[in-house]
């Protein structure tokens, strides 16, 4: 039974990692780039939630309704200008601009809010939980997480297939210059991209920073690396591999974690790294994609 | 060999646009000031000094990594810390720490070796954020040791028996004598045939690959010397401490300061990385007191040279001056 909890937490983490990992998996599926930004990103979106919501008059558990559309524009914007033109050097600099990115924004939350860590309050919701036996507690935030996470790439599947947007943004990322001759906007294509990369891991950012605590370098050490190891798990370029590598990512670090809690970080690590040995494809993925 | 490959027609083929007895005569120089630095400079300047030589290292390693093979690693503190201990390590088991220096870089070079073999499985950003995977995964390793200390760390043994005077000047020549050979090494490298495969890998990897370069055992070439002198500077960074902790050893910042300083010197020259670093210290000296403000100010600088100056300060000049400080290729002169 203690098995069947470890499993059971595992996967629930594995909702975060998921959430984490769809925006990454989109940017670099339509431009061939990763922001290695991303996870600051989600932590300067969870610090706006615990410093700039409470200013609001509404209840800090709706401060992702205020928090994720800031974010979906700041994505646009920064796409149309730092990642731009930071794409029309080289992939190279794209590499090198969003590692400084991620460093100024690391190091200025370090001098603005100290290194301590920040919670996104939501009061006495975050210890609700459904116990299934006397081994097993499902809590109901990370239920709610991991079903968010599920109905995000959903509808995410369902906007790249069915909507005119979405299927310009897989014509940019199959084609770009046959988009372009077509008379796709492919700078607009990749904003709209990097709006919805930037807004889903705000929104889970600020998921993480309910669950547990916030500092200047979770975003590197934790969204980044996990997002990062998720996708590579389930297989680049395929969206419900990620959310499958993000729950064995889970699953994994629960296990490290139920033997020693030291562990469960460098649990994850070696799954991704025996995956990579092993199926470098990942588990979803084609073997074109790793090109 | 220039008589072979150009016909006599008046022309010759050199090095430098400058005598070679000055490229020589003044490293011989300049390498004297430095080995006598601890005797003629105050202590504080040396200490500056030994910080220097450090970022040099690092930033001359980075440089052959992202800027010759184009493989750009964000885990090369992973290495760092694993000279660090490898050092650490050495000392306990009864070695001197000066003594164990090149034994401590070449377990972080081997180390590197199986790496290279599941990161070459990815490319581009995701072999950066995978390098740092391996980083963060050799410090989770570390961190569980006990007998090295843990998440606390261990001071340095087999220093006791120096006086404090001998202790520095022996930590600051350790670090310069380190900084003088990856340097000197490197400046061979790029001059060799391999020199000669890594500028082609960096001008257009795909003209690289059809003229018959072997780019996949170059990079791995690249990869573990790199690996190396990281962990000789993790050795040299462990005496000069001399106290090893994983917050320290392994800490990003290290790659952020090697990375910026190799931008903004010139990322894929010779000169980059030394320009860079001495950008760097005089940043650095000019915020002290003013916490990560440095690091704020010297990466947003390296976003805005890696954006709108993309050669850095030295391909400024030598665009300007077509003058070369430390030639690698060869050039057609008239007699």
């Amino acid at each position: 039974m203690t098995w069947t909890n470890v499993i059971v937490q595992g996967v629930l983490f594995g909702g975060f990692y998921a959430l984490f990992a769809c925006g990454l998996s989109l940017l670099f599926g339509v431009m061939r780039i990763i922001n290695l930004a991303h996870g600051d990103i989600a932590v300067v979106a969870g610090y706006t939630a615990v410093f700039l919501v409470p200013h609001l008059h509404v209840a800090e558990v709706w401060g992702f309704v205020v928090v994720v559309p800031i974010f979906a524009l700041v994505g646009y914007v920064l796409q149309r200008t730092l990642l731009q033109a930071a794409l029309d050097r080289s992939p190279l600099t794209t590499l090198l601009v969003t590692f400084g990115l991620s460093v100024l924004i690391e190091n200025l939350l370090l001098e603005i809010y100290t290194a301590n860590g920040q919670s996104v309050n939501i009061g006495s919701l975050i210890g609700n939980s459904w116990q299934v036996n006397s081994v097993i507690y499902v809590s109901w935030f990370q239920l709610v997480v991991l079903i968010v996470a599920v109905a995000v790439l959903g509808v995410l599947q369902v906007y790249l297939s069915k909507t005119s947007t979405g299927r310009l943004i897989r014509a940019v990322s199959d084609d770009r210059e046959a988009a372009q001759i077509c008379g796709a906007n492919y700078r607009h294509i990749f904003g709209i991209a990097a709006a919805i990369a930037v807004a889903t891991v705000a929104l889970a950012g600020i998921s993480y920073g309910i669950l547990t605590e916030l500092t200047p370098t979770t975003g590197g050490s934790q969204v980044l690396l996990y997002a990062f190891e998720a996708v590579v798990i389930g297989g680049i370029g395929s969206l419900w591999g990620t959310l499958i590598g993000g729950i064995l990512l889970g699953v994994a670090q629960q296990i490290g974690a139920h033997y020693n809690p030291a562990y469960q970080v460098l649990a994850g690590h070696l799954l991704f790294l025996a995956i990579l040995a092993l199926r470098p494809q990942g588990l979803f993925g084609k073997k074109e994609a790793l090109a | 060999m220039s008589a072979t490959l150009v016909p006599d027609v008046g022309r010759t083929v050199v090095r430098a646009n400058y005598h070679p007895a000055i490229l020589i005569g003044g490293s011989v120089v300049v390498a004297a000031l430095f080995t006598a630095a601890p005797w003629i400079l105050p202590v504080a300047w040396v200490s500056v000094l030994n910080n220097f030589f450090l970022l040099l290292i690092m930033a001359t390693m980075w440089n052959l990594l992202a800027g010759y093979a184009g493989m750009v690693s964000i885990g090369q503190q992973g290495f760092i810390g694993l000279g660090s201990y490898a050092l650490l390590y050495l000392a306990l088991k009864g070695m001197s720490p000066f003594a164990a220096i090149p034994l401590a870089a070449l377990i972080a070079g081997a180390i590197a070796v199986p790496v290279t073999f599941v990161l070459f499985r990815l490319r581009g950003g995701y072999f950066s954020v995978a390098t740092w995977v391996v980083a963060d995964s050799a410090m989770l390793v570390i961190l569980s040791i006990a007998y090295l200390g843990g998440g606390t760390g261990r001071p340095l043994p087999g220093l006791a028996n120096l006086s404090p005077t001998a202790y520095n000047h022996d930590s600051y020549l350790a670090t310069w004598l380190t900084a003088l050979v990856v340097s000197v090494g490197t400046y061979l490298l790029l001059r060799s045939r391999l020199g000669l495969v890594l500028a082609s890998m960096r001008d257009s990897e795909t003209a690289a690959r059809s003229s018959g370069a072997k780019v996949t055992s170059t990079r791995r070439w690249i990869f573990v010397i790199a690996a190396t002198g990281c962990g000789a500077a993790g050795a040299v960074l462990a005496i000069s401490q001399p106290f090893v902790q994983p917050g320290n050893a392994f800490n990003i910042n290290w790659l952020a300061e090697m990375l910026f300083a190799t931008i903004i010197g010139g990322i894929g020259t010779v000169e980059g990385p030394i320009i860079g670093t001495i950008v760097y210290f005089v940043l650095y000296q000019s915020l002290q007191g003013l916490g990560a403000w440095y690091l704020i100010i010297f990466g947003a600088l390296a976003v805005a040279v890696a954006l709108w100056q993309p050669g850095g300060v030295w391909g400024l000049v030598r665009d300007k001056t077509r003058f070369e400080l430390l030639p690698v290729g060869y050039r057609v002169r008239d007699k």
